[in-house]
């Protein structure tokens, strides 16, 4: 106890924050026998969906840009890690190696968009930044929805907007246009996305933790002080941002793995925006919070089926009270107030 | 710390507690599951331990909500007037619920596992065919056996020797529906406008144009939206009317078929519009002018006008309860339901029995025996081995505001 006291407050709190998600993890496993259906096929979803909003919450908490276009790198990491697997399938017939692999192809895919979408948009600043890469979202969805890839005895083929591959008879179309990827093999484990979102955490905190961390968030504070210092401001954005995109690109692939069909629509605004409320509702720069709304705010709409026909207008409702209670001054008031009274305990 | 601790507790009790909530019954059409209740069933297996006893559980997703909702309430509608007559007749007893996926393959296979923990035993799938292609794997994996009433895509049945189809499947509409172009001859030069994000669409426009080109019929405009610019259509219609096409193939659903009718209109552009099943319901639409789809053709499989005393009964009792003309979505899942009913008697089964069991039962009933239903003609449903269905379609032109046969 007073080892982990002496530690200081960041370590401390990342510390807990493992420590949280790996008991959230036995407890889980624990159950696992006793959990419903409904829950155990959401796990995997969850987890994905914790790894977005960590990335995310880099770019907006840590690097205090908007992105309103994440879903995009989920996307091109879902398709590129996908075909990876696909494409992979006898070369490497182990399965947990061959998820690996397709997330990291996919991490590298979504970091390459990252990067190059990073070029152009990271001399924005402010809302044109984030219109900008909401405009870039809607491109990659655009494209996707236009590309047709497959695989035969000769290699890849691809072709654009019309299906121009001519493939062998044993040739398979990977990616069909807006018919996106069928036949999936669901690869993704819940161990899988557990060790996914522990090294998206050991990732960020590492990063936000280093020289490099400071820097990125002294460019967050002030960009002007923090280039008159010496700090290349575009460097600094676009190591957050690649980072960001790639987390967000394995996560694409553990989600995709996870059914047996995914198209590019899924990807949507809408979809940027889902992700955006999970990091201001678990509250910018705050991990830990970023995992708890994901995975409760993902949860939720299916807790609600009760409401029938109301659902998503309860889960609407829901979602205000949450944001209005956790930004409510009494409310914060009253858990200072509590920890102060506790501090106050401890010392006596 | 202990501030900490407290918070992961709270989020873990809160995330169990959620989980119950999810795991117990919905808001269900039936309203007689309360004894199954309560968080997820033990023991983890599905249906054997929530077998009520006394009727067979049929579950099926469909959108309820969102975009494509008029399908999936059109085919709860129609499955729920179905199980309503059958119950009250005695003899074999349904339970139905259906739950919402919002046409998304991820919701879908939430509600999907929803359905599961309620001990779902038959399912009617899924009814748009993305999310059907993804709960029809789980009812392979699950050995529940599924009979969709209109999830048309090849993918939904293809490597699943448990899931059936009641409707066409896309690439035969397309072929079909060129067919009866050439041999009604309605158009000698043909426009087509096509969604090229969607699957449906994108199926029936590839094999429309394959079949064309071999009755050599000719295609003059071949334009396409997406998703997001599905609103203004004027290029697509300009270039149809410059190419003087005078038969405007649809493959789409109905709300942008809606607003291209009334823009071909505003644009004094009148050729014959043709479209496939998911033009049905653009009369139901709200707001719509229905005069804007005077003499729009359509081929679907289900006549509303018929006199055939089954679908005027059926028809009757869906605009009672429901106070609209059902579609061809209500009527195959009507027709769905009757096709279980005839399958479990032929089978002699009981609802006591595991979905596996009764899923190898209907594998056998459902590739030997034929049904005479509202969507199919005098020749009755069958259905093949891989799951598709075979049955004849039917020409609809609309008049006067309602579907009339063409024939």
């Amino acid at each position: 106890m007073n080892a982990i006291k002496n530690l200081n407050k960041t370590t401390r709190n990342n510390f807990l924050t493992y420590g949280a998600v790996v008991l959230a993890y036995a407890v889980v496993q624990l159950l696992m026998g006793s959990l419903s259906s409904s829950l155990k096929g959401m796990l995997v979803p969850i987890c994905a969906y914790v790894v977005m909003a960590l990335s995310l919450n880099l770019t907006v908490g840590v690097l205090g840009e908007l992105s309103l276009g994440h879903a995009g790198f989920m996307s091109v990491g879902a398709f590129s890690g996908v075909t990876a697997a696909m494409a992979l399938q006898e070369l490497i017939p182990f399965a947990p190696l061959r998820l690996t692999v397709s997330m990291l192809i996919g991490a590298v895919f979504a970091g390459i968009a990252g990067f190059l979408i990073g070029i152009p948009v990271l001399r924005l600043n402010g809302d044109y930044l984030a219109i900008v890469t909401l405009a870039f979202g809607e491109i990659i969805k655009s494209i996707i929805n236009n590309l047709y890839l497959g695989l035969d005895g000769k290699g890849l083929h691809f072709s654009l907007l019309t299906d121009r591959t001519a493939l062998d008879e044993d040739g398979l179309l990977i990616i069909g246009g807006p018919m996106g990827i069928g036949g999936i093999q669901r690869l993704s484990t819940f161990t899988a996305g557990f060790v996914l979102v522990m090294l998206s955490l050991f990732i960020i905190f590492n990063l936000v933790n280093s020289r490099t961390g400071r820097a990125i968030m002294a460019v967050r504070d002030n960009s002007i002080a923090a280039e008159s210092i010496g700090i290349n401001i575009t460097k600094y954005k676009l190591i957050a941002f690649v980072t960001s995109a790639a987390l967000a690109g394995a996560a694409g692939t553990l989600f995709a793995m996870n059914y047996t069909t995914i198209v590019a629509n899924k990807f949507d605004f809408n979809a940027s925006i889902l992700i955006l409320v999970f990091v201001v509702l678990g509250g910018l720069g705050n991990m830990f919070g970023s995992i708890v709304a994901a995975a409760a705010l993902t949860i939720l709409p299916e807790a609600l089926r009760e409401f029938d026909d109301y659902r998503m207008l309860v889960y609407a409702i829901v979602l205000i009270l949450v944001m209005l209670a956790t930004n409510n001054p009494a409310i914060q008031g009253f858990f200072a107030r509590l920890r102060g009274a506790r501090k106050g305990a401890a010392e006596q | 710390m202990k501030k900490k601790l407290l918070c992961i507790t709270l989020t873990l009790a809160l995330a169990l507690g959620l989980s119950a909530c999810g795991g117990g019954n919905g808001g269900n059409a039936g309203g007689n599951n309360g004894g199954n209740a309560g968080g997820g069933n033990a023991g983890g297996s599905n249906a054997d331990g929530n077998i009520s006893g006394a009727a067979f559980k049929l579950g099926g997703t469909g959108p309820l909500t969102g975009g494509a909702a008029t399908y999936g309430i059109a085919a709860r509608n129609g499955a729920q007037i179905a199980v309503d007559e059958i119950n009250a007749m005695g003899g074999i007893q349904f339970e139905l619920r259906y739950e919402d996926d919002a046409h998304d393959p991820e919701k879908a296979v939430n509600a999907y596992n929803v359905l599961k923990d309620w001990g779902m035993q038959l399912s009617l799938g899924s009814v748009t065919s993305k999310p059907a292609e993804a709960t029809s794997v789980m009812n392979m994996e699950d050995r529940i056996f599924a009979l969709t009433p209109s999830a048309s895509s090849e993918a939904t049945t293809q490597g699943k020797d448990n899931v059936f189809q009641m409707c066409f499947t896309d690439p035969g509409q397309g072929a079909k529906s060129a067919e009866y172009i050439s041999d009604k001859s309605l158009g000698s030069k043909i426009a087509i406008i096509w969604k090229n994000d969607d699957v449906y669409s994108k199926g029936i426009h590839d094999t429309f144009t394959a079949r064309a080109a071999e009755l050599q019929l000719e295609i003059v405009s071949d334009t396409t939206f997406a998703d997001g610019n599905d609103k203004d259509f004027s290029v697509q219609l300009t270039n149809a009317k410059d190419n003087d096409a005078d038969l405007v193939f649809l493959p789409m659903y109905y709300e942008p078929a809606s607003l291209i009718l009334s823009q071909a209109n505003s644009m004094s552009y009148a050729p014959k519009f043709f479209g496939v099943d998911g033009m049905d319901g653009i009369l139901a639409q709200p707001g719509f002018d229905t005069s804007l789809a005077e003499g729009v053709m359509l081929l679907t499989p289900f006549n509303a006008d018929s006199t055939d005393e089954r679908t005027a009964a059926f028809v009757a009792k869906y605009q009672q309860q429901f106070n609209e003309i059902p579609n061809q979505f209500a009527a195959d899942a009507y027709d769905c339901v009757y096709a279980f009913k005839m399958a479990l008697e032929n089978a002699s089964a009981t609802p006591d029995m595991s979905n596996e069991d009764l899923c190898s039962l209907m594998m056998t009933q459902f590739t030997s025996m034929t049904l005479e239903g509202i969507t199919g003609d005098g020749a009755g449903i069958t259905w093949e081995t891989s799951g598709a269905v075979s049955k004849s379609p039917k020409g609809m032109v609309i008049q006067n505001g309602a579907y009339v046969g063409l024939d």
